[in-house]
């Protein structure tokens, strides 16, 4: 699953390293996505087309929610940090509300595209878990290659790292605010369009992917994308081994004194570039 | 004077309102009064030393289950377990707090809500003593005190005003006093308090401690008084609610704790009745007072120079 | 020889390739009133902040009063007896002119506090001034209220940084008078720009320069200096 979380931490990573926003409603852009993902399912009578079409809507209209939550709420606080955590709080309640308001309290499943199976000679894998790390990573790479060779990438970079002189340079800045903002939320909505078929979507699901991404997120040092990927793929993995020894609550409690300390200790995160 | 007066008369309206409530609105004051103990907790580390915690449902749970436990399994009776359970929420407010306040700002907000989720995760972990997210009822013998049956109306109302009263008057002298004025001044400028010999880490540990004896009494009371103990208190929203009710009364006035509890509650009480939105509800008012009222109402009538005298 | 109530040895501190302070040596004699002076970027400020503690240099001693408190943390200074008043005013701007001295003066926990604080407001002119928020005061209202708060900590060493800037000519001789009356019980160390007050204050001066003492002595002594001038004074100060 690191793969997935690696999606959705990125997301969060990104909206903290140019906005420096901490969004707590991350998680809940998560369960959008996938609640969206069913009912994108249930309009489309083939498996394989609905999933493609998932794909491709959820993510943007997850994101125009973002973009949307960005310039009528976030924008008119100034982007003030505390303040605007208490917001998003406010914002997750909101989202979680509406989806249970419109999709009702009950788990719903959705069919994976294909269920081919991978039989090798000592155990079996599914095709579609595979495909969904392949998936993940050409996102991520494509996230990667947009932040570091594209025009728009690089405006994004120069507003994280001097807000007012980008302004200064005729950068819009309110733009690039809500559309880093739409875009880390879109990251959520593709991870939990890919995620769907194996868990299910829940209108309380975005707790979890919301704990591990700041759990990936911070470790990896807040802002930093690399950091961030190699922290996911770290626990993504350790996850696995963990719970194989401890029960999956043991691992949850380790994994959240884990995040407390290195705040506590490595502000900067253990992948983070020093202050 | 003024504000004395005030105070005294506000737990006078209190307890006039006991004799004169119907049963159910009487139930809801007495559940309302205790909230506002917490909330007063979280308004000492926010309001007025500027502490944005969001894990103060840790140290109400810390009360009580500090309280509800010793009664299930050691069949203590109320009145040692109230106060080890409010002793319970102070010791771990300073044990997390000797932690969480090496940080500021944001990773302050973030550590105290990771340290809240270990908590509850671990209440959970040990489900088999703590009954997980099922909790367990108080036993009615461990709910005497001072020979007051708490499960009954009537002194349940006047133990939650008991405690109320305290925690109000307490909070008054606080503010009135000495130390109280170095606690805003944290809130205000740090250095500059840092530079006239105040030294910040134990003036912040000192209060964190503080509010977590407010947590943790109102975390005991309320097991106790409510018969209920359970993971649930050890959630998110219960870290949300104190800052909730805070933000809508006014941070960093001492009524302002109890207007908004008793505004929020019958807002979601209000919502709820008629139909199931009452997360929405509290998103709502979130974004209404952060984004329009960030001082409360209290706070606000303050500011215009309305209520200038208010502590 | 008097005795010595503040001694540095050998401070530096470095940022990245910058030697903000590069090995200073500085004497405070007791109850003297010691100027120290230099260009923009000589390593002023940095060398205070390692005084009062809000920097921990990278080598070096601090005794002050014969104790070593090189890594004392600040308040700890203070409470010893390390008074500081900011260069940037750093008063408490949301709450009153009475808190704000309230919360100097009740370090040394008098019984009567509003009487004390009122006897503090008089030393630097503010008492009718008490019950006003501090943000609201006019800016040399303000700088009188920062180093009120100085003085009220009674400090035995009070470290004044660029305290005279943005006052009027007016209140520049009120402020004068007022740091005069404060010796020999209290030893100041001065930071200052504006040679006048300089001159007219200090019994000794240190000058600093690229983060090295350049020069130290009695006035006289500074003024007739040939490095200082060519360093600092400018040449308009050779023919004195």
């Amino acid at each position: 699953m690191a793969a997935v979380l690696a999606l959705t931490a990125v997301g969060l990573s990104l909206t903290f390293g140019v906005m420096r926003v901490v969004n707590v409603a991350h998680g809940e852009f998560f369960m959008l996505g996938a609640v969206l993902a069913w009912v994108v399912a249930q309009a489309v009578p083939s498996a394989p087309l609905g999933f493609v079409a998932a794909l491709i809507l959820c993510p943007l209209v997850v994101g125009a929610v973002a973009a949307l939550a960005d310039t009528a709420i976030l924008k008119r606080l100034n982007y003030d940090p505390e303040a605007t955590i208490v917001a998003t709080i406010g914002i997750s309640y909101i989202l979680q509300q509406g989806a249970l308001s419109f999709f009702g309290p009950d788990a719903r499943a959705v069919e994976a595209p294909f269920s081919l199976r991978l039989q090798f000679p000592w155990f079996g894998y599914s095709g579609y878990k595979l495909f969904v790390v392949v998936a993940a990573g050409l996102v991520l790479l494509a996230v990667w290659l947009f932040m570091t060779r594209s025009r728009a990438g690089l405006v994004m970079r120069a507003t994280q790292v001097d807000r007012n002189t980008a302004r200064a340079f005729g950068i819009n800045v309110d733009r690039v605010y809500a559309g880093t903002f739409a875009l880390g939320a879109a990251l959520a909505a593709v991870a939990a369009v890919l995620i769907v078929p194996i868990q299910q979507a829940h209108y309380l699901m975005g707790h979890d992917p919301l704990l591990l991404s700041f759990i990936v997120v911070i470790i990896g040092g807040l802002g930093s994308i690399r950091g961030t990927l190699i922290a996911a793929l770290l626990i993504g993995l350790s996850d696995g081994i963990i719970s194989m020894f401890f029960t999956p609550t043991l691992a949850k409690i380790v994994a959240t004194l884990a995040v407390a300390l290195v705040l506590v200790f490595r502000p900067q995160g253990l992948f983070g570039a020093r202050a | 004077m003024r504000a004395l007066s005030l105070h005294l008369a506000v737990l006078a309206l209190l307890l006039g309102l006991h004799f004169v409530l119907p049963a159910y609105h009487h139930a809801n004051l007495a559940r309302i009064m205790v909230l506002a103990v917490f909330a007063m907790g979280y308004n000492i580390a926010f309001g007025y030393t500027g502490l944005l915690s969001l894990g103060h449902a840790l140290l109400l749970s810390a009360g009580m289950f500090g309280a509800g436990l010793l009664i299930q399994h050691f069949g203590l009776t109320a009145a040692p377990a109230l106060l080890i359970g409010t002793l319970a929420g102070a010791a771990m407010a300073a044990v997390t707090g000797l932690l969480a306040l090496r940080t500021t700002g944001v990773s302050l907000m973030i550590v105290t809500l990771m340290f809240a989720q270990a908590g509850y995760l671990t209440l959970l972990y040990f489900g088999a003593v703590t009954g997980g997210d099922e909790g367990f009822p108080v036993p009615a013998a461990g709910r005497v005190a001072f020979g007051l049956n708490l499960a009954a109306e009537g002194p349940r109302y006047l133990v939650a005003l008991g405690l109320f009263a305290v925690a109000l008057m307490g909070n008054l002298a606080l503010v009135r006093s000495r130390f109280g004025r170095v606690m805003v001044a944290m809130r205000e400028n740090e250095e500059r308090s840092r530079m006239l010999g105040y030294n910040p880490f134990a003036v912040k540990l000192g209060l964190m401690a503080l509010s977590g004896l407010y947590a943790g009494a109102a975390g005991a009371f309320y097991g106790v008084m409510f018969g209920y103990v359970g993971a649930t208190f050890a959630t998110i929203p219960y870290s949300i609610l104190p800052l909730l009710y805070v933000l809508l009364g006014g941070a960093g006035v001492t009524l302002g704790p109890l207007l908004g509890a008793v505004l929020m509650f019958y807002l979601i009480d209000l919502a709820s009745s008629h139909t199931t939105v009452q997360l929405a509800v509290t998103g709502g008012a979130l974004l209404v007072l952060v984004l329009f009222a960030p001082k409360g109402i209290l706070g606000s009538l303050r500011e215009r120079g309305l209520a200038s005298w208010l502590p | 020889m008097a005795s010595m109530i503040l001694q540095a040895e050998g401070l530096k501190r470095h940022f990245g390739g910058l030697k903000a302070v590069d090995g200073v040596d500085l004497a405070l004699n007791a109850g003297e009133i010691h100027a120290l002076i230099g260009p923009n970027g000589a390593g002023k400020t940095t060398l205070v902040s390692l005084l009062s503690g809000r920097q921990v240099p990278d080598a070096g001693t601090i005794r002050f009063d014969g104790a070593d408190i090189t890594r004392l943390p600040a308040h700890e200074r203070v409470r010893r007896g390390i008074g500081y008043t900011f260069q940037i005013t750093a008063i408490y701007a949301g709450l009153s002119v009475f808190d704000n001295l309230a919360l100097a003066v009740q370090r040394g926990h008098p019984r009567d506090l509003s009487g004390a604080v009122t006897e503090a407001a008089a030393r630097v002119g503010l008492e009718a001034l008490l019950p006003q928020i501090a943000g609201t005061l006019s800016y040399g209202h303000q700088r009188l209220l920062e180093i009120g708060m100085g003085l009220a900590l009674h400090p035995r060493l009070l470290i004044l940084d660029e305290p005279t800037q943005g006052f009027a000519a007016g209140e520049i001789e009120g402020f004068m008078a007022l740091v005069r009356g404060l010796v020999p019980a209290t030893t100041v160390l001065l930071i200052e720009h504006n040679m006048d007050v300089v001159m007219a204050l200090a019994e000794r001066i240190t000058v600093l320069d690229q983060g090295r003492v350049l020069a130290s002595g009695l006035p006289a002594e500074i003024r007739a200096n040939r490095a200082v001038q060519d360093a600092y004074l400018g040449g308009s100060h050779a023919g004195d």
